[in-house]
């Protein structure tokens, strides 16, 4: 009964992704069902579609479920503060996904999974049915655990600008705005958090803007945390060499109230800070979906897998991926995380779906780049393999480790890193 | 499995055709050693076939020996670099070997 679904939704879809290809004009019908369904078109979600087509030699079919017109990259939007790149550059087509692989993209939001009934609602209200679910919601910043926050943030006053979009664009002109000699704050939650080296490189590349634009200016780094999260030694250095009197680095410095007319930062056991630019940073967890799923059950946060496959653990056949999971031991919530991850769930989706046993020793990699100024970049690197006596993945010991200091090889290395992974996830 | 085996070069070639004919399914084993081969490609490309005039190396069709010799020099740190000295200790001589071997019949 199962092969015979999974044979007629298969000649479904490729008839789908012929008129696809034939460039018809006609949008084609919802689909109602797929053998594997994707919700989110980010980093994990659209390297999850194009790996599962590659890696079943397109005979597997698969609905990505996104939203946004266009795929914007996180990587990279520091540069877009810091005056050095353009939002249009990290901003990148889907239409290699569909014309080229076969990806089935509905430009839909994602309201609803029932995961008894193996079915996706739609904000439409239309629902489809998978035999295999991918989740890769992202991050939702919990605005509402700073108080003040969300009515600043909603007022376009104080902005995360921590998804890269329009807010990036805004932070932008606050920071044009700002008078030489003005005070701008950038606040970092406690770990975990999207992007472990964030908030530092943004630190660096704003500081470096100043520099050239605005000699006299202040940039505060508040930090909830009891040091730099990532790349400790390097940041600090690139601060002390390169921006002194300009960068300010504060640990245990967790923000717990905002009040944007004044300017103010209210800190846990410490006095308030004023500021003229707020970039406040609050405490994330997994995409909304993911929580109202019931599948966030990581102290209501992050979403709890089985590190073989990044099967849920309480949903079967759903797989989460990305910064939305409780992660393994020196596991960052990364980009290229997300990318990795992505292609484990393929190929293990691939081996359910074909009966061939699952890859019981996965491999990940991990590499951060961060730029410090204009040309000069670090990086931080990982490796980490599946150990099933501890059913999680780990660093492998004696792999992996930081930039020996700051250089400009690994800033082109950097750029062509980001070219690279966005053609590996959106297959240009 | 050696990866001299003509049934493993046939497989590699029905990849490298971009899967367009109907070829049989995966078996687990190839499938774990494109996973593997994957965890190079967000720097290296897919199938380590990296955008036009990347700064980073391609991998798709190179010598297989000379490939391995350099992963082997960046694990035992005889050879210079700046990330893949880190990453090439995470793996194991024999899994370089595969992956050598499995660039090495890659369209270039």
């Amino acid at each position: 009964m199962k092969r015979r679904d999974l044979l007629t939704s298969a000649g479904a879809v490729g008839f789908a992704g012929l008129t696809g290809v034939a460039g018809c004009a006609a949008p084609a019908p919802l689909p109602t069902r797929a053998q594997v369904v994707v919700i989110g078109g980010g980093f994990g979600g659209a390297t999850a579609a194009r790996y599962v087509r590659l890696l079943s030699q397109q005979r597997i079919e698969v609905v990505m479920i996104e939203p946004q017109p266009r795929f914007v990259s996180c990587p990279g939007s520091n540069g877009v503060l810091g005056g050095t790149r353009t939002l249009d550059a990290l901003t990148l087509s889907y239409d290699a996904l569909t014309s080229r692989h076969g990806v089935r993209w509905v430009r839909d939001e994602a309201s609803a999974i029932d995961a008894a009934r193996k079915q996706v609602t739609l904000g439409s209200g239309a629902t489809i049915g998978y035999d295999k679910l991918v989740l890769s919601p992202g991050i939702e910043l919990m605005f509402d655990e700073v108080d003040g926050l969300r009515r600043a943030h909603d007022d376009g006053r104080v902005l995360q600008a921590w998804k890269a979009g329009p807010e990036t664009l805004a932070l932008r002109r606050q920071l044009e705005a700002m008078p030489d000699g003005g005070v701008f704050a950038i606040t970092v939650p406690e770990s975990p958090y999207r992007c472990p080296p964030g908030p530092y490189e943004r630190a660096c590349v704003v500081a470096a803007y100043f520099r050239r634009a605005k000699p006299r200016s202040k940039l505060l780094v508040l930090d909830a945390n009891p040091d730099v999260v990532s790349k400790p030694a390097l940041f600090k250095a690139a601060w002390r060499d390169l921006y002194p009197g300009i960068v300010e680095y504060r640990p245990q410095h967790k923000v717990i109230g905002v009040d944007a007319a004044a300017g103010l930062l209210r800190i846990e056991l410490q006095d308030a800070v004023r500021a003229d630019v707020l970039n406040v940073l609050p405490p994330m967890r997994a995409g909304a979906l993911a929580v109202k799923s019931g599948l966030a059950n990581a102290v209501n946060r992050w979403c709890r897998v089985n590190f073989i496959d990044f099967g849920s653990s309480v949903a079967p056949d759903v797989h989460v991926l990305g910064d939305a999971i409780q992660i393994a031991p020196g596991m960052p919530k990364s980009a290229h995380m997300a990318n990795a991850q992505a292609k484990v769930a393929a190929a293990a989706i691939v081996a359910q779906l074909s009966g061939v046993a699952v890859d019981a020793h996965p491999m990940l990699t991990n590499t951060c780049y961060s730029f410090v100024d204009e040309t000069n970049a670090i990086h931080v690197a990982s490796v980490h393999e599946y150990v099933a006596a501890e059913s999680t993945f780990k660093p492998v010991a004696g792999a992996g480790g930081v930039s020996a200091q700051r250089n400009e090889a690994e800033g082109a290395y950097a750029a062509a890193w980001a070219r690279n992974i966005w053609a590996d996830t959106l297959g240009t | 499995m050696s990866l001299q085996h003509p049934a493993w070069l046939a497989l590699a070639l029905a990849w490298t055709a971009g899967g367009t004919f109907a070829a049989p399914a995966p078996t687990a084993d190839e499938l774990a050693l494109r996973s593997l081969a994957a965890t190079c490609a967000a720097c290296h490309g897919t199938d380590g076939r990296p955008p036009a005039g990347s700064a980073i190396a391609g991998l798709g069709g190179r010598d297989r020996d000379d490939l391995l010799a350099r992963l082997i020099g960046f694990r035992d740190g005889t050879r210079a670099g700046t990330v893949m000295p880190q990453l090439a200790k995470g793996y194991t001589p024999d899994q370089l070997s595969q992956l050598a071997g499995w660039f090495a019949a890659q369209a270039r």
